[in-house]
């Protein structure tokens, strides 16, 4: 009877218990839905299946570029571009160092902020995207059937090259411009506080080739010093025109925090870049000094090779009318957004209390009725009244980025109230706004700066999480949103970490891509000089204190994999060619002791590191990438004798 | 009386704490891993792959032959020898033992025939290693055929 008492006793305060739980909180597997709706199955993409889109999302101070799919905001790739990669072996192997030289030197790093697809016709065509480094100023080329970085081109005569990549419609031009006024002439050795003598802005149009994609700097334009912070290319209507903001038009070099931002209007800078490509055909730029790298992976060889020019083409405004004009816009404006018509020039101006939206028809009518304020080294400056359409009124604290989504709606970040409000282009009023977490940068929708978006996803890239995942330390990964965009309402979808610090951001849809996407590099196609077809011919060469080794990698050995004869002093090339022609099926190498990072091999490729060794003894080296149910035995040993040994050069794999 | 309370309390209580479930679904999880297919006659005399009835891939012809051995040169010869144990098996008489399509359908299809055939799984067993896929067309895995033929039928190596 004490026993039933028990049980009964047992029974009636689970019963309480679950009544208690249920009435406060309802079906314990549907609680987290009640927030979030139906979010969970809208980003939900099967094991096995494909996202409808890629998203590119930059890398920021990680000089890296990370490819992601969207709805799920899986990642599948992080491409590095002005970075070291130890994981790959970008910028460690022989093959890929040239592409990190500039005339500084070697830089391994840079700040990439924003990517922008090729274009045809205006849409992204999917072939390469490019991308900016802003600290040394230069702009990348990634191919799409690979995702490597393949070409790399220096800006000269440039102070942070932040107004980059933004593409024209047919990819005729990238723009790059200098954020940081500097003396433009080379090397220009002038007091700091002679800025408004001597420092100078520039705006930089590099030409890429339709075929090649080969990039080239055609021209630059030589501008007052003021800031110039980001740019656009037109659409439509105005697809013959790009766009910068500009800041610090007080010309300050102190403390800009406060005297950068006195004045109550910078401008928009819209420059004809038709009408200055011709001008500069029909010999109007003068060529002046410069020094900077071009670095571009030959096609045949996958070898990076640095070329160094030291002219360019410098067009003035004096000598080229009627081709650039400042539109004067409130409070050190940042990004200039134009709408899928190509109409609208919507500056988010992050200190003022409007976003102003300037017309493309009116700016043109402007220029025809001459309604300038005043001329600036040759650039008429038009009237405010006279080009500006809408204010937004009570768009947030610090609007900074726009997007649109094609229906007549403009979407803009802000920063200092993080959120993103949308609005429309046709009232200019507010229809929406939602929450960021925390701090928005920039914002992309899919296709959102196109002339045809697709009105489906947002992604919010944002400054700090701090309490939004699991904590690591101070230092948190700087988050995204993914929002739907498709109804009336924004609506938040997922919250992710990413890596670096994305800036901007682009999508396109996945079918634009995924088909053409290499799988292997053909053997037979490798015209590196070094590549080893065929294991009878892998064999080492000493030339010197040079020797190279040429190897072989399959699973799951090295041919050769026994080497004797190698000297301290000597400078050993190993060069692996990874002779699988199976997709997927990379190999690594690495060496005790080298000063340098692995290398990985895809299938099909040659890839060289340089190794010096210090000491005598037995170095093993070993493939770093699981290969095969007998990876571990895939591994092989230098014999290293001291300096002046006669050990002979001997190869060998197997008992061979 | 107090045993029908009982009962109701508990059947209550049962559902407080089944009821949540979220019915189907819970018991869905399917296994993706479909049963394997037995092999049929042709499969197992003949190999797994692209190639699913006999071939007449004709008499050796000497310039296939050659060319196959520059493919043999380049996709094979990391791991085999023609008279001796390598990585890979002999091969200098493999021609005597099975039918060009079963070569063939092993050279396109490496990974099922390591995976489901007996002869696939026995020499996994030995070697302990499963041939990578190379790439190689059907037309290069003829050619390969027919120097591998030439060789076990002359005793020389074209590639020499």
């Amino acid at each position: 009877m004490a026993q039933k008492t028990t049980i009964w006793k047992i029974t009636s305060l689970l019963l309480g218990l679950g009544l208690l739980a249920m009435i406060m909180y309802g079906c314990p597997s549907q609680t987290g839905m009640l927030d979030t709706g139906d979010a969970a199955q809208r980003v939900y993409v099967a094991p096995g299946e494909y996202d409808e889109y890629y998203a590119f999302l930059s890398g920021g101070y990680s000089g890296q570029l990370s490819v992601w799919g969207l709805p799920s905001a899986r990642m599948f790739r992080n491409i590095p571009v002005f970075s070291q990669d130890p994981e790959s072996g970008y910028g460690y192997s022989e093959e890929t160092k040239p592409l990190l030289m500039t005339s500084y030197g070697f830089i391994p790093w840079d700040d990439s902020h924003h990517p922008d697809f090729s274009h045809t016709d205006g849409m992204p065509d999917g072939r390469w995207i490019f991308i900016n480094g802003n600290n040394t100023p230069r702009v990348a080329r990634i191919d799409l059937t690979t995702f490597e970085t393949v070409e790399i081109l220096e800006l000269p005569n440039t102070g942070g090259n932040h107004a980059s990549t933004f593409v024209t419609e047919n990819t005729e031009y990238i723009i790059g411009a200098t954020r940081f006024s500097i003396p433009y002439e080379k090397d220009k050795d002038v007091p700091i506080d002679s800025y408004k003598e001597n420092f100078d802005g520039s705006l930089s149009f590099i030409a890429v080739d339709p075929e090649s994609g080969e990039m080239s700097m055609d021209f630059q334009i030589i501008m007052p010093p003021y800031h110039y912070d980001l740019g656009r290319a037109g659409k439509g209507k105005s697809a013959d025109w790009v766009f910068f903001t500009t800041y610090n038009t007080e010309q300050a070099h102190t403390l800009l925090e406060i005297y950068a931002s006195e004045f109550d209007k910078d401008y928009v800078v819209a420059v004809n870049w038709k009408k200055a490509r011709d001008y500069v055909r029909e010999g109007r730029a003068r060529t002046v000094p410069a020094n900077y790298y071009h670095n571009l992976k030959d096609k045949n060889t996958s070898i990076a090779v640095s070329t160094v020019h030291d002219e360019v083409l410098l067009l003035d405004p004096e000598d080229a009318p009627d081709m650039i004009y400042f539109l004067p816009t409130p409070k050190s404006p940042h990004g200039v957004d134009i709408d899928p018509t190509g109409e609208y020039i919507v500056a988010g101006g992050k200190l003022a209390t409007v976003i102003p939206v300037h017309s493309f028809s009116r700016m043109l009518e402007a220029i025809e009725n001459e309604a300038f304020e005043e001329v600036i080294n040759g650039i008429p400056v038009l009237e405010y009244e006279a080009t500006i359409i809408g204010e937004v009124e009570n768009p947030g604290l610090g609007p900074l980025h726009t997007e649109f989504d094609g229906d007549g709606n403009a979407y803009t970040s802000v920063y200092i109230s993080s959120e993103i409000v949308k609005w429309s282009l046709e009232t200019f009023e507010v229809l929406d706004r939602i929450d960021s977490y925390y701090s928005i940068g920039h914002l992309m929708i899919t296709g959102g700066d196109t002339p045809n978006p697709d009105r489906k996803y947002m992604i919010g890239l944002t400054k700090t999480s701090r309490d939004r995942f699991l904590p690591t330390g101070p230092k948190q990964l700087h988050p995204a949103q993914l929002y739907d965009i498709s109804g009336d309402r924004m609506e938040l979808l997922l919250d992710f970490p990413t890596i670096g610090e994305p800036h901007y951001a682009q999508a396109i849809r996945a079918d634009k891509i995924r088909d053409n996407v290499k799988q292997i590099y053909d053997l037979d196609e490798n015209q590196h000089p070094h590549a080893v077809k065929r294991p009878r011919d892998a064999r080492v060469v000493r030339d010197g204190d040079i020797v190279r080794v040429y190897m072989t990698n399959i699973r799951s050995h090295f041919t050769p994999d026994n080497i004797e004869g190698i000297r301290v002093g000597d400078e050993v090339h190993f060069h692996l060619t990874n002779i699988e022609q199976d997709w997927d099926m990379v190999h690594g190498f690495a060496i005790k002791g080298a000063h340098s990072g692995e290398v990985l091999i895809a299938p099909g490729e040659t890839k060289t590191t340089v190794w010096r060794p210090q000491r005598p003894g037995i170095y093993p080296f070993y493939c770093t990438a699981f290969c095969s149910a007998l990876h571990q035995e895939m591994q092989g040993y230098v014999r290293v004798s001291p300096a002046g040994s006669d050990v002979p050069l001997t190869w060998r794999t197997g008992e061979e | 009386m107090q045993q029908l309370t009982r009962i109701l309390l508990l059947l209550i209580l049962a559902l407080v704490y089944t009821g949540c479930g979220n019915g189907e679904g819970d018991d869905q999880r399917t296994d993706t891993r479909e049963a394997e297919p037995e092999l049929t006659e042709f499969e197992l005399e003949h190999g797994i792959g692209p190639v699913t009835e006999r071939l007449d891939i004709g008499d050796l012809n000497v310039e296939r032959a050659r060319r196959g051995a520059d493919i043999f040169d380049r996709r094979c010869t990391a791991c085999h020898r023609m008279g001796r144990r390598f990585v890979g098996p002999p091969l200098g008489e493999v021609t005597e033992m099975r039918s060009p399509e079963f070569l063939i359908n092993f050279i396109l299809n490496p990974e099922e025939m390591t995976n489901r055939h007996p002869v696939g799984q026995e020499l996994l067993q030995d070697y302990m290693t499963i041939m990578p896929y190379q790439n190689v067309t059907k037309e290069q895995a003829i050619e390969i055929v027919d120097f591998l033929r030439y060789y076990a039928e002359t005793g020389e190596d074209l590639r020499d």
